[in-house]
This record gives C-alpha cells, sequence and structure tokens, in this order.
C-alpha cells in the first residue's frame, strides 16, 4: 500500500533494530510509549522481539477507552434505557464493563446503541431520527476532539435539537505529566503521532523543561517506531532531552491551526477522572456553555448509581506502568477479551488486549 | 407474482404456499429428485458411508457484491462436505421468510442456490418455506443441509497433521468479510471489495483423484483463517508458523483493514480453504489448485513445528515473529 508499506521496508527494519541494540548495549532504559495506537503497532509487528531485553517498553495511558472512568460507561448505560435514545458510539467502547453492565449487553437487552466510526454520522442520524434523541459518546484526545467541536457547530448552525454529545474528552499533557510526578521509571516518552499532527510537538516543551524527559513525536509503522526508539535512546544515553520530530510527514510545527481553533471555540479545560490517575486538573474539555444545548450532561438528567471498578482489576496500574499487565490477577483468567473485566482487555489498542492477543503470557 | 411480496399466507400451507413453492422454487431447482409434492424425498445411494451436514445462513445485506445469502447457503454447505473429501450429491434447504420480503428478490436468492449447486454437482432435493410476520425476521434466513459422498479413503482430519507439514492457502484472504461490511455501507467504504463466495468442491475433487495426500483441510469462515490455523494447531498438539510475506491479500481488503483495524487474517471467507499435506505434496497441490479458477492464488504460507505451546504464530514481513491468537469476540472498529 503506497505510502505505507515503504515504512515497513524489512531492511530499514533490521538496520534501525540493529542500531538500537548496538547503541543500548550494556545500559538499561525505559521508555514509554503514551499512545495505544503505539502498543498495538509494536505488538502487532513484533517489534519487541527485535529489540535488546535493557530496553523496556512501558504502556502509557493513551488509549482513550482504557482510561475512560466506570462513571462515564454507567451514565452511558443508564441513557441507553431511556426511552426514545439512541446511543451513538465508537466501537471500542462497546464492551467495556461499567459498575453492573455493558453498552453491549445494553444492546441485547433491546437498547438502541449504533457503532459509528465518526461524530459526523451521529449527527446524520439524528436528522434522519426526528422524535428521538441521538447521543454521541464523546471521549479521545486531542486527535478525535475537533471532529467533535466541529460536528457540534455544525448542530447549532443546522439547528439539529435532538442530537446531544456526552462529553469526556482528554488531554494529553498533563497526564504525562501526572507519570513524570509518580513513582514510575521513565525515561523518555514515544509521544503520540496522531495527537501531536492537531496539536504540533511544543505541548510537550514543558515535560522536558520541568521534568527532563525527552519527547519524540513518532509515527505508527515500524520504521517509525524504531527511528522514534533511536532518537530517544541518543536522547537519553547523551543526557540531552528535547522535543524532537521523528513523523515530520504528518506532524507539522504548528499541528494543524483550524483543528486547535475549533477545539478553543467548542470546548473549555476542566478537572477529569482517569482511570488509574485520578483526577487530574485541566486534563479535560467540557463543553463551553454557548454549545450547552448538545451537552448531554447538561440537558439530560438521569439517575446514575455510585459507580465501582471491578473487584481485583489492576487496570489502572497497567495504565501507569506500575505493572505489565500478566502481573494483574486477573489477566487470561478470568479477564480476557470474551469476558473482559477492565477497559484494557477490551479497546483494540489496550495493552491487557495486546499482551493478550499477541500472547506475550504464552511465551 | 413476480411484482408480488410475501404474505403471511404464503406460509400457512394452503394454496398460496403451494403457489409460492411451484412457482418459485420448484421452477429454480427443477430436476428428477425434487419431489414436491411429497413430504420428502426418495433418493438412490450406492456407497456404505455419506458424509452430512448443515447449516444456517443470516447474512445482511442479502445481496453484496460477489454473492447473495442464496449462493452463500449453498456454498457454505458445499465447502463443509468438500474439505471433508466429499463430494456434495444432495442439498435441502429451508427457507424463513419475513411478511413483506419481495418475491422478485426471493427469485433472484433461489436462482443463485441453482447455479451454485450445479456448479458444485449437487441438486437440491427437497425444501421447506415458513413465514414470520414483518419486523421479526430479517427478510430471509436460509438452512441447508448437504449429503455428500466419499470421493476418497483417506482421513482428513486435525489429528493426522504432523510436525514438518506444509501449510496451503487457496486463495487471498478476507474478501468475503470485508466486501459484507463495505455492502452495509456503514463505514463508507467503497472500492472493489468482492466476496469470494464459490463453491470449492470441484477444486477439492481435483487435489483428491489426483491423489494428494491431504492431512487437514478446512473452509476459513467466521474467525478467519487464523482461527482455524489455531482450532488445527490446538486438536494437532502442534504449532503452525504462517510467514506473512506468502498471505495472499488484495490491495482493496489490505486498506480496508488499515483504516477499520482489522486483521485482514481473522476477517471470514467464503472460497478459501486451509490445506495442511506432507511438504513433499505441496508443489503437485499447488500446481493443481492454481489451474482451478478458484484456487489461482494458492500459495505455500506456513510449516507445522513441534513445539511446547500449541501456538500459531507469525513470521512477520519485517523479520520479527508473533504469536496469531484465537481472535476473541467480534472485530471493532478503532477509535482512532
Amino acid at each position: 500500500m503506497k505510502y505505507v508499506s515503504e515504512f515497513q521496508d524489512r531492511n530499514a527494519v533490521q538496520y534501525l533494530a540493529a542500531s538500537i541494540r548496538e547503541r543500548v548495549a550494556g545500559k538499561d532504559l525505559t521508555i514509554m510509549e503514551v499512545c495505544g495506537t503505539h502498543t498495538m503497532a509494536i505488538a502487532r509487528s513484533g517489534l519487541r522481539e527485535l529489540l535488546p531485553d535493557q530496553l523496556t517498553l512501558i504502556s502509557g495511558p493513551g488509549c482513550p477507552v482504557c482510561v475512560t472512568d466506570v462513571s462515564y460507561i454507567d451514565r452511558a448505560i443508564a441513557l441507553s434505557r431511556m426511552h426514545g435514545t439512541v446511543i451513538a458510539t465508537f466501537g471500542d467502547l462497546m464492551r467495556v464493563p461499567g459498575s453492573d453492565s455493558t453498552l453491549e449487553k445494553e444492546r441485547a437487552n433491546g437498547a438502541d446503541i449504533r457503532i459509528v466510526t465518526s461524530a459526523m454520522d451521529a449527527l446524520f442520524m439524528a436528522g434522519q431520527k426526528a422524535g428521538q434523541r441521538v447521543i454521541f459518546l464523546g471521549i479521545g484526545f486531542e486527535t478525535t476532539i475537533p471532529t467533535v467541536g466541529v460536528v457540534i457547530q455544525s448542530a447549532k448552525s443546522r439547528h439539529i435539537r435532538n442530537f446531544y454529545v456526552l462529553s469526556s474528552h482528554k488531554i494529553m499533557p498533563p497526564a504525562m505529566k501526572a507519570l513524570c510526578e509518580g513513582d514510575v521509571r521513565i525515561d523518555g516518552f514515544l509521544c503520540p503521532g496522531h495527537v501531536s499532527t492537531i496539536t504540533g510537538p511544543a505541548i510537550y516543551d514543558d515535560i522536558v523543561k520541568q521534568y527532563g524527559k525527552g519527547c519524540v513525536v513518532t509515527g505508527f509503522e515500524p520504521t517509525d517506531i524504531l527511528s522514534g526508539i533511536l532518537m530517544l535512546s541518543k536522547q537519553i544515553l547523551a543526557k540531552t532531552p528535547a522535543v524532537e520530530n521523528q513523523y515530520k510527514r504528518a506532524v507539522l510545527p504548528d499541528g494543524n491551526p483550524r483543528a486547535k481553533e475549533v477545539m478553543d471555540e467548542v470546548f473549555e479545560s476542566c478537572d477529569t477522572p482517569w482511570r488509574g490517575l485520578g483526577t487530574i486538573p485541566a486534563s479535560g474539555l467540557k463543553i463551553r456553555d454557548a454549545y450547552a444545548s448538545w451537552d448531554a450532561s447538561v440537558q439530560i438528567a438521569v439517575p446514575v448509581k455510585e459507580s465501582r471498578e471491578p473487584h481485583g482489576c489492576r487496570c489502572g496500574d497497567v495504565l501507569t506502568g506500575r505493572i505489565q499487565p500478566e502481573a494483574c490477577p486477573l489477566f487470561g483468567n478470568p479477564c480476557t477479551p470474551d469476558y473482559p473485566a477492565g477497559a484494557c482487555m477490551v479497546s483494540s489498542e489496550g495493552t491487557c488486549a495486546a499482551h493478550y492477543k499477541y500472547g506475550f503470557h504464552r511465551k | 407474482m413476480k411484482n408480488d411480496i410475501i404474505q403471511l399466507s404464503h406460509g400457512a400451507g394452503g394454496r398460496q404456499t403451494q403457489r409460492l413453492v411451484s412457482r418459485i422454487f420448484a421452477a429454480a431447482f427443477e430436476n428428477p429428485c425434487l419431489d414436491v409434492l411429497n413430504d420428502a424425498s426418495v433418493l438412490p445411494w450406492e456407497q456404505d458411508r455419506l458424509v452430512m451436514t448443515t447449516d444456517t445462513y443470516v447474512v445482511t445485506p442479502l445481496f453484496f457484491p460477489g454473492g447473495d445469502i442464496g449462493r452463500l447457503a449453498v456454498c457454505g454447505t458445499v465447502n463443509d462436505l468438500a474439505v471433508m473429501g466429499a463430494m456434495p450429491v444432495y442439498i435441502s434447504t429451508g427457507f424463513i421468510l419475513e411478511e413483506g420480503f419481495a418475491i422478485a428478490d426471493l427469485e433472484k436468492i433461489a436462482s443463485s442456490m441453482r447455479q451454485a449447486a450445479d456448479e458444485a454437482g449437487a441438486v437440491i432435493v427437497t425444501g421447506d418455506t415458513k413465514v414470520v410476520p414483518k419486523h421479526k425476521g430479517d427478510g430471509v434466513f436460509i438452512n441447508t443441509a448437504g449429503i455428500g459422498r466419499l470421493v476418497s479413503e483417506q482421513t482428513i482430519s486435525a489429528e493426522q497433521i504432523r510436525p514438518g507439514d506444509a501449510v496451503i492457502l487457496t486463495g487471498s484472504v478476507g474478501n468475503h468479510g470485508l466486501a459484507v461490511i463495505s455492502a452495509r455501507g456503514e463505514f463508507g467504504l467503497k472500492g472493489p471489495l468482492r466476496s469470494d463466495v464459490a463453491p470449492l468442491s470441484g477444486m477439492v475433487q481435483d487435489l483428491l483423484r489426483a491423489g494428494i495426500r491431504i492431512h487437514a483441510m478446512r473452509d476459513a469462515t467466521r474467525g478467519g483463517v487464523a482461527t482455524v490455523l489455531n482450532e488445527l494447531a490446538e486438536t494437532a498438539g502442534v504449532s503452525i508458523t504462517v510467514n506473512e510475506s506468502a498471505v495472499p491479500l488484495s490491495e482493496a481488503v489490505h486498506s480496508a483493514c488499515t483504516i477499520l483495524g482489522f486483521d485482514p487474517l481473522y476477517v471470514a471467507n467464503e472460497g478459501l480453504l486451509v490445506i495442511v499435506l506432507p511438504a513433499g505434496e505441496t508443489e503437485n497441490a499447488l500446481q493443481i489448485l492454481r489451474g482451478h479458477k478458484y484456487g489461482s492464488e494458492a500459495v505455500h504460507a506456513g510449516e507445522v513445528h513441534q513445539e511446547a505451546n500449541h501456538c500459531v504464530y507469525l513470521k512477520t514481513a519485517i523479520g520479527s515473529r508473533r504469536m496469531l491468537n484465537m481472535r476473541s469476540g467480534e472485530q471493532l472498529p478503532r477509535i482512532c
């Protein structure tokens, strides 16, 4: 496939992997790949096998489904049970366990829950379903937020009044800072390429300045990831932390100014809970008052019981890099992608799902 | 009748039912063994043993690029017989129709079934029709059962698999699943995505008649190639390594899977076999398969070996190795 296969070249991969092995020989390095798509890409391409054992890759909190708080799922489930309501959601959320149920189970019980691949599909649905309300489950990071913003603007300009967004959007840098202040060793970050296409690499400047951790914005194909690791290893070993951009073919210095404008116009900063990290100040985005008519949390009151995490689930420790999935007592038994106890086993970007699917536990 | 729709009375067993059966089904399936006047058909049989299977078909949409539910319902049963080393001979079919379903569409479906059965050398000998009220069905559900005649004395079964065996894939992966998803229009996918649904009994028969020894054979339907390989590895107590570079994959399926976050090795096929056979038979088998229209893309894609873990591995195109595990749940389009 053009513009993809070039970055999967076997010789380039082998060369980069050898360069990394040579450079880190005899030294211990711990690198966090922040983004869930990186976690999956690494597992899927079998890159760990090519990397030296002393180089530890830990997965970060960059899987939007995984860091979504149980209380959000519970609210979505409660909304789905309301008469005349259609829930539109990204597929990954369907099987995430709430306190007592999942959206998938609610759908089986008759709730009208539709999988969409963009918020725009949900808005179209609202246009076709006069008399019913369509609630889009808005989760995700900077990558997804501008598209949801545009859809909310579009709902306003087209006077669509039966469309709502239940927003639990989050931004990346505050979570990375929270990790830097935690007790987990992280020598540097492979920074999320998709988020950075919107924001530009400057959002990581503070991580370098305040915490002295290197940040390399990295793409998702095997050669991208290995180049990113090589760049970061050089920084760490030379003790010259900096923000570097490996993913120049997609990430511009200013990111995507139009997308940032939309984000600012529709959303404002708020404190928000992260699974595993607790509530982080100014790490979330809520819908501004000017667009409150489309904000499900403002417009639709629904009683939700107090939420509880699944007993024994250590998703939080996995998301913060404290443990590898195999160390969770539920991993593989009973928690599997078929019967997930925690969100990290559900999402296609979840760390536990990656470890289970690609069989790290069976080696 | 052709502009008509199915009504509950078509399933009531009276004159309307008779009319539907004779005008649509008897006309499409016409053959000397089909007996629409009696409750069952009496059929000639010469062997000691027969092979029998049944399957039920539900698919949305009913018509998709490359086929429809009728072709699927015959091919699925034909292929289940074929992978046991049997040639399909007789097929039965049961229809559950939803009130309001267009009779013209039913006629198209029946005609596809006839065509697929003809291609497989089988005849549809008996059937049944029921009608359910509007909104209680999804247009049409079809059940078929098939009876097949063994063409070889070989035991084709996962237990026969031995370390050193070769794994053949007879076609490119993921075509059916992606064609159906694109036909649903849910994800705005366009492009040359076409189901591979096909009766493979002729191709299998060619292999067996040529004396090719086959240890195990499966059609890689739901769950795709990866799921079949895992089932084989587990049953046989062996490990299997698949060479990613060798797996045939169309540009369209590759692109669509990349966009949706699907792994094509887990996507359904309806005209693809996984064949495990002694390594020495590989070249001859490939030559025969490639001479067949449904096997033109056949490749030697992997090897069986002995390891403590009974796992399936993928040797990736970039030179690493990873596990190709059993799939869990349905593949869901990802968020970003």
